[in-house]
């Protein structure tokens, strides 16, 4: 696992991080990226040494917005020929998915 | 009569009238810019797409609407949209191989707000893949290049709709600002634009990046014209939860009314360390003028929202790590056709299908908000937003407006900074602030550093959308830089 102030992500970081977000990478590539994701957290590890007791924190800017609720009332859907029309594997009405288990 | 020749520098206003007056028709504009573009955007690369056809079809209804006699301000005026705004049946790939070929089927509201206005789409502008970059470089298809000297970048990631403004490819385009993806292109290249309040402009339709920050803007050649398009696309929609509800006022009355008496804050952090001392200048001589122009100057401090491009990149990666978590390739998009079972065709089709600078932003993003780093990066940067807000709202208890320049250098060279991801972030210091906060922001042109244009960047509390306005006209009026353009 990885140290919490450690700021240089190993290999094995970086491959754990790709695996949470899923994108493949080669060897090389996850070389690569141990650097730049080492320099870019120590750019943003800044924020660490500012004083923040009792702050709390801000998730969004809008302000004026009481409520997200919509009014509980239907509306026309997309078409099935509509939803489906950029599916890059389809059977029917259906997206096709690959196999999931083995 | 109007002269086709010289047509494109006119502002909308002045196309407006003269649709109006019927001294040239929506067809004959649109086919204007059609050979615009297709005489210069083979150098710019400001579109993506151009949809001539569907933009003659559209200006032909233009032209029967004005004939009816029902006359609004962007009738007929022909436009260009950044390409992660929706547009039914116009693919819409947001500059990623991972979009390549899609078409969506709807309309984003600010595509459907500018049709009912009765624009004409000329066509999708280039821009950083998924908006991520400060040069349009990060775009997957090809670079944009600056009007003003094609071998520097335009900025980014709005920089396809900068240069098609400047280079008289579009009337006006909207753009889409996230970290000042607007302002810091909109400054690069000699035009307007403005990052309105979180929440005026409905986000429905916009391929997301980072949700709380993101807003649509527009993108114009004078003040008055920012006016007009916002005028356009403002105003509540069910359809984004975020969008502000109320009424909104005529953004176009009061431009004139000056700055007399108007108390403006020069920002003392943004002139220093790290701004271009060339750039620091131009700004503060752009100050000096609204100071004649009897506005009242005074030095303000904002030491927090130095902070400010820190906390960007710790929000602004997590909130695209899940985001961009819904590019699977099973519903729409890229799919790697090669790979057996879903979790290998998963990882390879997110692998081939992003750019580099996405992938770093996705990776730190998903390591600011992955188990045991989730506190010290994602909260802590919430906690520094919450400082930042606080000190604006404090400096607009003694200030109306502040100014900073929008940008710390002019445009910079293509490929100079394409190595150096610290150094591309840099670009956005002076633009990140407002987005965090999440209040309006606009760039106005205010003048040349080596014959490039660089902005003045104004910047007010929640929805004073009319008063950054006010400011920007009286100093459009009192300078004239919006009458330069580039040679091209």
């Amino acid at each position: 696992m990885m140290a919490e102030n450690d700021r240089n992500l190993s290999i094995d970081d970086v491959r754990h991080i790709a695996s949470l977000c899923r994108i493949g990478m080669t060897d090389e590539e996850l070389e690569r990226m141990s650097a730049e994701l080492s320099d870019l957290v120590g750019e943003v590890a800044y924020v660490q040494s500012i004083d923040t007791s009792r702050v709390g924190p801000m998730g969004h800017a809008a302000d004026s917005i009481d409520t997200v609720m919509r009014d509980d009332e239907s509306s026309p859907p997309l078409s099935v020929g509509d939803v489906l029309a950029n599916a890059p594997r389809r059977e029917g009405d259906y997206f096709r998915v690959r196999a999931i288990l083995d | 009569m109007v002269d086709l020749a010289s047509i494109h520098y006119m502002s909308v206003r002045e196309m407006s009238d003269a649709l109006a007056m019927r001294e040239v028709s929506s067809v004959e504009l649109t086919q204007a810019h059609l050979d615009r573009i297709s005489a210069i955007d083979g150098t710019v690369g400001a579109y993506l797409a151009v949809a001539g056809d569907e933009a003659i079809a559209q200006a032909r209804a233009a032209d029967e609407r004005l004939t009816s006699g029902t006359l609004t301000p962007l009738l007929g005026v022909p436009m260009q949209l950044k390409d992660n705004m929706s547009t039914r049946g116009i693919a819409t790939t947001c500059a990623s191989r991972m979009l390549e070929g899609y078409i969506p089927a709807y309309d984003a509201t600010v595509a459907r707000l500018l049709a009912n206005a009765g624009t004409v789409l000329l066509g999708k502008g280039n821009m950083d893949e998924f908006a991520m970059g400060s040069s349009t470089e990060n775009s997957a298809f090809k670079p944009s290049r600056n009007p003003w000297d094609t071998e520097r970048v335009p900025g980014g990631s709005s920089g396809g709709p900068a240069a098609a403004v400047a280079a008289g490819e579009a009337a006006f385009a909207l753009g889409s600002d996230t970290g000042g993806s607007i302002r810091q292109p909109a400054a690069f290249c000699g035009i307007v634009g403005m990052k309105p309040t979180y929440g005026l402009v409905s986000r429905y339709g916009l391929v997301a990046f980072a949700s709380s920050l993101d807003q649509i803007g527009p993108m114009t050649r004078t003040v008055e014209d920012c006016a007009l398009v916002l005028g356009a696309i403002a105003g509540h929609d069910p359809k984004d939860s975020t969008s502000i509800p109320g009424a909104l006022p005529d953004y176009t009355a009061g431009l004139d009314a000056g700055v007399e008496g108007l108390r403006i804050g020069v920002v003392r952090e943004y002139f220093g360390e790290g701004i271009d001392p060339d750039v620091a200048k131009t700004a503060q001589d752009a100050i000096a003028t609204l100071e004649g122009l009897g506005a009242r100057i005074s030095e303000v401090s904002l030491p927090h929202s130095r902070s400010a491009l820190a906390v960007y990149y710790i929000i602004a990666p997590s909130e695209c790590s899940a985001n961009l978590a819904r590019y699977d390739g099973v519903k729409y998009g890229y799919s790697d056709p090669d790979s057996e079972g879903i979790w290998a065709a998963l990882e390879e089709t997110r692998r081939h299908g992003f750019g580099p600078e996405v992938k770093r932003r996705i990776m730190l993003g998903t390591y600011a908000l992955s188990a045991g780093y989730y506190n010290a990066y994602y909260i802590k940067a919430q906690q520094v937003r919450t400082l930042i807000r606080r000190e604006f709202t404090e400096a607009f208890e003694h200030v109306d407006v502040l100014v900073t320049p929008s940008s710390p250098t002019p445009a910079f060279g293509l490929g100079e900074k394409t190595e150096d991801p610290l150094a591309m972030h840099a670009s956005d210091l002076c633009s990140v602030p407002a987005n965090i906060a999440g209040i309006p922001s606009l760039s106005v042109p205010c003048g040349l550093v080596d014959g490039m244009p660089v902005g003045l960047q104004l910047l007010g509390p929640h929805l004073s959308e009319q008063t950054l306005l006010r400011v920007a006209y009286a100093y459009e009026q009192a300078t004239g830089w919006h009458s330069l353009h580039p040679a091209i």
